[in-house]
């Protein structure tokens, strides 16, 4: 992908090859230029935790973890994530950082057909991390680039909420630190 | 819904952008954010045969005091408007308008040049420029010069920019005490595009209004100033007489397009709520 050779526009269907650290593990893999980032998981890398719903960055079922901040594996060419951390709905529950979401969602129910429930995990650890405590007006705000085809709204909020305000009582009780 | 197929290139510099552009005869589309564009070629209202990555290359990062402006590297993300301390200080109208631009996955990688280059006229940030009276740095083939955005928004999608250009930067006069600001937008929806948005600058003495620039999106083809609307207020106080006024004068600066979802009438009605709206915060303010 260095230098720019006379033979580079001819060579439009040419797979190249990508090197990415996805879930703490390095991956590579090939990859046509135009090839997204939820296929490229999904398909090279049989991730297939994040989904492929729009497909143009309005309903959020394709989010994942870009270098540490939430963003849509569908508006991101395979090829632009070369040398990036990604992390995916796999990676996160192994990790744990988001074991109390996914409990407080499954005690809740926050989730029907379950499509749009990874995006949504995503999304609200993203919202956690900038806003310790926000307002449930907050929460639908965030939401508001994720669609839920079950409208299963209201549950979905309640959990972020419950997760929030516990994430904060258990910061004070750890003596204020982040 | 998948793109046609095209070459991909990473630039380092902008010279091997501006290269690369070239020798793909035009047929070629600089890629950064990518949150406009990626749509834009999966729907296939764009085929490129070639696409730039431009966001590695260092010169067009980072946000720095220069003189009395403000120099935002056009690789700025949407998200940085809100983290960057420099431009809540500064820029507070852009961190202002930050929070309405799509959603928050979106604004973590969508840039600040980017959005100026697309100049969609429901977007917040092109207008903002207009407010904010920047003036956008651009390097081409025949070298680097810089358009007021006065003059970069010429017609839907269309701008300054000409084939094989980029937008290096984008320069805003430093905010100043005796300036003011206010930003707003009426949508459906928090994270939609706004029917209406209007961003305002104004320097103030006392209360009277010295200077002010009022900048409307989402009601014309392009980001859209309100001129008769500043002429009634400039030299004067902010009371309800003049907000009357300066309402009534968005007759003769807009002219929002036909449609049948939002109806002219209905449009310019919303702009006047909101510029009424505006305006009294501005002279609570003041």
């Amino acid at each position: 992908m260095s230098g720019f050779g006379e033979t580079l526009l001819d060579a439009t269907d040419e797979t190249v090859r990508v090197r990415f650290v996805v879930n703490g593990r390095k991956v590579a893999c090939e990859v046509a230029p135009r090839d997204t980032l939820v296929d490229c998981l999904r398909d090279k890398l049989e991730l297939t935790g994040t989904h492929a719903g729009c497909e143009m960055g309005a309903c959020g079922a394709c989010l994942v973890q870009i270098d540490g901040r939430a963003a849509h594996a569908c508006l991101i060419f395979a090829v632009q994530a070369d040398g990036a951390r990604i992390e995916t709905i796999e990676g996160l529950t192994e990790s744990g950082v988001l074991a109390d979401l996914q409990a407080e969602f499954h005690r809740r129910n926050a989730l029907q057909c379950g499509f749009c429930t990874q995006g949504m995990l995503v999304n609200a650890q993203e919202l956690l991390s900038q806003v310790a405590q926000p307002s449930r007006e907050e929460i639908r705000d965030a939401l508001s680039g994720n669609y839920c085809r079950c409208t299963g709204y209201e549950a979905i909020v309640d959990a972020i909420d419950a997760v929030a305000k516990e994430r904060m009582k258990a910061r004070s009780a750890g003596g204020g630190g982040t | 819904m998948k793109a046609r197929a095209f070459s991909y290139f990473r630039a380092a510099t902008i010279d091997e952008a501006l290269d690369a552009h070239a020798r793909a005869g035009d047929d070629a589309r600089f890629l950064a954010g990518g949150q406009s564009l990626v749509p834009a070629l999966s729907l296939r209202l764009q085929a490129p045969r070639l696409l730039i990555d431009i966001t590695h290359i260092d010169e067009l990062r980072g946000v720095r005091r220069e003189g009395g402006h403000l120099r935002i590297g056009a690789l700025t993300r949407h998200c940085e408007m809100l983290s960057e301390p420099l431009i809540a200080e500064f820029a507070p109208l852009l961190h202002a308008a930050a929070p309405f631009v799509a959603h928050p996955a979106i604004r973590n990688r969508g840039t600040f040049g980017g959005s100026v280059a697309l100049a969609d006229p429901a977007s917040e940030f092109p207008a903002m420029t207009l407010a904010l009276d920047a003036e956008i740095e651009i390097v081409g083939a025949s070298g680097r010069r810089r358009v007021k955005a006065d003059d970069f928004f010429i017609d839907l999608f269309e701008t300054a920019l000409q084939p094989g250009e980029l937008i290096t930067a984008i320069h805003v006069p430093l905010f100043k005490a005796d300036q003011r600001f206010a930003f707003d937008e009426l949508a459906r929806r928090r994270g939609d595009y706004a029917l209406v948005g209007c961003g305002i600058m104004a320097t103030c003495t006392a209360s009277r209004i010295d200077d002010i620039r009022i900048s409307f999106f989402s009601v014309g083809n392009t980001p859209t100033r309100a001129k008769e609307a500043e002429r009634s207020l400039i030299g004067s106080r902010l009371d309800a007489e003049r907000i009357a006024a300066a309402q009534g004068g968005l007759e003769g600066d807009l002219a929002p397009p036909d449609s049948d979802e939002v109806p002219p009438a209905m449009r310019l009605h919303l702009a006047r709520v909101l510029l009424g709206r505006l305006l009294g915060r501005l002279g609570e303010g003041a």
